[in-house]
């Protein structure tokens, strides 16, 4: 098993109220003070060094534009100081998001240097982006698929085929393909593929064999899309495994369950906290040609429903559809969208009484594991659920987002490094969790019946979700 | 397939290798009419006006919603290809035109790569010219229904404006999402016109009616007064209080002009 660490990276000092309001993008950026945003950003570097000393064996980081909750706007930037500064830990970027960043050569570039000054440490992941982040980059969000696919396409190209050679698509054009930088991971990095249930994106993972990372989603969809991975992998002919899943859970611990409970709320506000997949009102999370033609068509019926909850729309276009265990999601979205001007409705609720409810959901978050928090005594029982429900080979710990003081970070990462982090190897152990380090994804065969095995269970968490 | 008072039918012309849904209605000399972003509107008064006179020859865009969209358009300029094709297979040259928004840009590329396909020409609120005073504003930062608001000046006081698409339905707002991601393709970049456009339609001599709201925020008047300045026989009336339809905020008004225009 492979345990990870990852927080978004907050900006911690934006003003509440004005997230409450307006979600996550659009915010006008005078509110950023690149002094304190240096501050926290050495200390976000500095948390990792930590994760690194008390043993766990990789960090993750991430990507997002203009928003407050995750300051990696360039996180190869980040993985570059990482690269040096750590000597053991894979360093994770989950992920890359190709259809924005314009120039995929020069990714493959930056990436195959991160590679190297790391001593070969470093572990790729793609993503599309989230709609906001098509107009962060003005990146053509209509073809926001086709530049996923070409570009993928080119770094591969480049960090495996001898050069000098060519790539003509239909976006990408390079004539003169001889990068004098390439990974020292042979043929490539590994790829890990991070995302939010999207039937597309499972597929196109099963069918490259790359595991796939679920963010922190709802296990009951979790599971669906696992065997959804299970049957795509047996057309192409083979049995996935533990190798081939990563699930990333938020978990926060302090010496006493009050402590942990006290900040875990603050997440609440934090990372993707409001609402989890908020980032920015509907007009940013859904640009044009953005979404398949089976999720416009779930948008298109909500959208016109006579009492149309527009947050809860956003979080099924989230998490490709997924219906299950959502409500808490969608009573957050939809308190939210209470402030909206405009068609999404005039303002009629205060922030105040958002903020509460918003507070007032946390029971349920807690009680569906979207949360773990406690004791590293109380949540270890909870996190073995997970495990077992899951069986991922890849255990992501996510914490620390929101406006959470630093010693309270500290003291999380430590205790989960020094009390958690082991017992959680063990389980691994015990429950067979072998990461793709352990067990090639993509190379167990079908059993002799060609009907695939699953991977993951509701039964460990039965009675936790009603509506499954 | 004329039924009842239905004063159109929809047919199919076969234009290179694709299918162009084609709504075809009224009496007289071919108008052809170039629909807008949003899509085809329906069937509203102005058109039972001009259809008196004309046979209004409405193309639905390839993409956006009910003609399927060839992999090779790629450009508005793709478009005007293939609607070029057409006039002339159809045998329609020279034929009036008229063009709202989107549809305005796309009659202008057609104009500029072959002014002689036409005789008359009307842009209403034409897209494809970037203003130097005001902007072109960003329809993808809305919503649909957002966008349609927007369109106009006041919404709520245009009397025509609750029959535009028939309203907001779940089928409707997918046909325009269909057309908004068509849309982004084309002009997603340069946004929504063609840096070479206003030097091309240098040759164009042809008779051309412009026609802009004074309070337009799509496409500001600036871009008619450029689009006037940059043709030979252009001429450009605008309208107060009026925003980005002037064809339902100012029937009257548009009506008189265009039918004087194509008389």
């Amino acid at each position: 098993m492979h345990i990870s660490y990852f927080t978004e990276r907050p900006y911690r000092y934006v003003p509440n109220d004005m997230v409450i309001q307006n979600g996550f993008f659009g915010n006008p950026n005078k509110f950023f003070d690149p002094v304190k945003g240096g501050q926290l950003l050495n200390e976000y570097l500095d948390e990792k060094l930590l994760a690194e000393e008390l043993g766990f064996d990789g960090v993750m980081l991430n990507e997002h534009h203009d928003t407050s909750f995750c300051m990696g706007s360039v996180m190869n930037v980040e993985a570059s100081v990482l690269a040096r500064i750590t000597k053991k830990v894979k360093i994770a970027l989950l992920g890359n998001p190709l259809p924005i960043v314009g120039n995929p050569l020069r990714l493959a570039e930056e990436l195959a240097m991160i590679d190297m000054i790391s001593g070969g440490r470093l572990i790729s992941g793609w993503v599309r982006g989230g709609g906001s982040e098509q107009f962060a980059s003005n990146a053509n969000p209509a073809f926001n698929r086709e530049y996923f696919n070409e570009a993928h396409e080119v770094v591969i190209k480049a960090w495996t085929e001898p050069g000098p050679t060519r790539y003509e698509g239909k976006h990408f054009h390079y004539r003169f393909i001889d990068p004098w930088v390439l990974p020292i991971q042979k043929p490539h990095p590994p790829i890990w593929i991070p995302g939010l249930l999207s039937p597309e994106t499972v597929e196109w993972c099963a069918e490259h064999r790359y595991p796939y990372i679920a963010l922190a989603t709802f296990l009951p969809p979790t599971v669906d899309l696992w065997n959804f991975y299970r049957d795509a992998a047996a057309k192409h002919g083979y049995q996935v495994g533990t190798e081939n899943f990563g699930y990333l859970q938020k978990v926060y611990v302090a010496e006493t369950e009050e402590k942990a409970h006290e900040i875990a709320k603050y997440d609440m506000f934090g990372g993707a906290g409001i609402g989890y997949s908020l980032f920015g009102q509907p007009q940013w999370m859904f640009p044009p040609g953005y979404n398949s033609k089976q999720a416009t068509q779930r948008i298109a019926r909500q959208f016109s429903a006579p009492d149309a909850i527009i947050g809860s729309l956003w979080a099924n276009a989230a998490t490709g559809g997924a219906q299950s265990a959502q409500q808490t999601r969608q009573n957050i979205s939809a308190a939210q969208v209470e402030h909206r001007s405009g068609i999404w409705g005039q303002t009629r609720e205060s922030v105040e009484s958002t903020r509460q409810q918003i507070f007032g959901s946390f029971p349920d978050v807690e009680r569906q594991f979207q949360i773990i928090c406690g004791t590293p005594k109380t949540v270890l029982p909870k996190i073995r659920k997970v495990l077992e429900c899951l069986r991922p080979g890849i255990f992501f710990f996510w914490q620390n987002d929101g406006p959470i003081r630093r010693e309270d970070r500290v003291n999380n990462i430590r205790l989960l490094g020094t009390e958690v982090v082991p017992a959680v190897r063990e389980m691994g152990k015990e429950l067979d969790l072998k990461s793709p380090f352990e067990v090639q994804p993509g190379s167990r065969r079908l059993p002799p019946s060609g009907k695939a095995e699953s991977i993951g269970s509701l039964e460990p968490v039965a009675g936790l979700f009603s509506q499954a | 397939m004329a039924q009842g008072s239905q004063e159109w039918q929809e047919e199919t012309l076969r234009v290179d290798q694709t299918d162009l849904q084609t709504i075809k209605g009224g009496t007289g000399r071919p108008l052809l009419v170039l629909h807008d972003e949003l899509g085809h509107p329906g069937w509203l008064k102005w058109h039972s006006a001009l259809a008196r006179d004309h046979t209004l020859i409405i193309p639905l865009h390839p993409g956006y919603g009910r003609t399927a969209a060839p992999e090779w358009i790629r450009s508005i300029r793709d478009i005007a290809g293939l609607y070029s094709i057409m006039v002339r297979e159809q045998k329609l040259a020279p034929l009036d035109v008229i063009g709202f928004s989107l549809g305005g840009w796309i009659a202008a590329e057609m104009a500029a790569c072959n002014p002689d396909q036409f005789k008359r020409i009307v842009l209403v609120a034409a897209s494809g010219i970037k203003p130097t005073e005001g902007e072109l504003r960003d329809i993808f930062q809305m919503m649909a229904p957002d966008q349609l608001r927007n369109s106009v000046l006041d919404y709520e006081n245009t009397p025509e404006f609750p029959n535009l698409f028939g309203g907001i339905g779940p089928e409707q707002f997918e046909l325009w999402e269909d057309a908004r991601a068509q849309t982004a393709r084309l002009a997603w970049q340069p946004y929504m016109h063609n840096p070479s456009l206003d030097h091309l339609l240098g040759v164009v001599d042809t008779p051309t009616l412009l026609i802009w709201g004074k309070q337009d925020n799509f496409v500001p008047l600036n871009a008619g007064e450029i689009y006037q300045r940059s043709m030979r026989n252009a001429r450009l009336v605008t309208f107060d209080q009026c925003g980005h339809r002037p064809e339902i905020e100012k029937l009257p008004d548009f009506l008189r002009e265009t039918q004087n225009f194509l008389a």
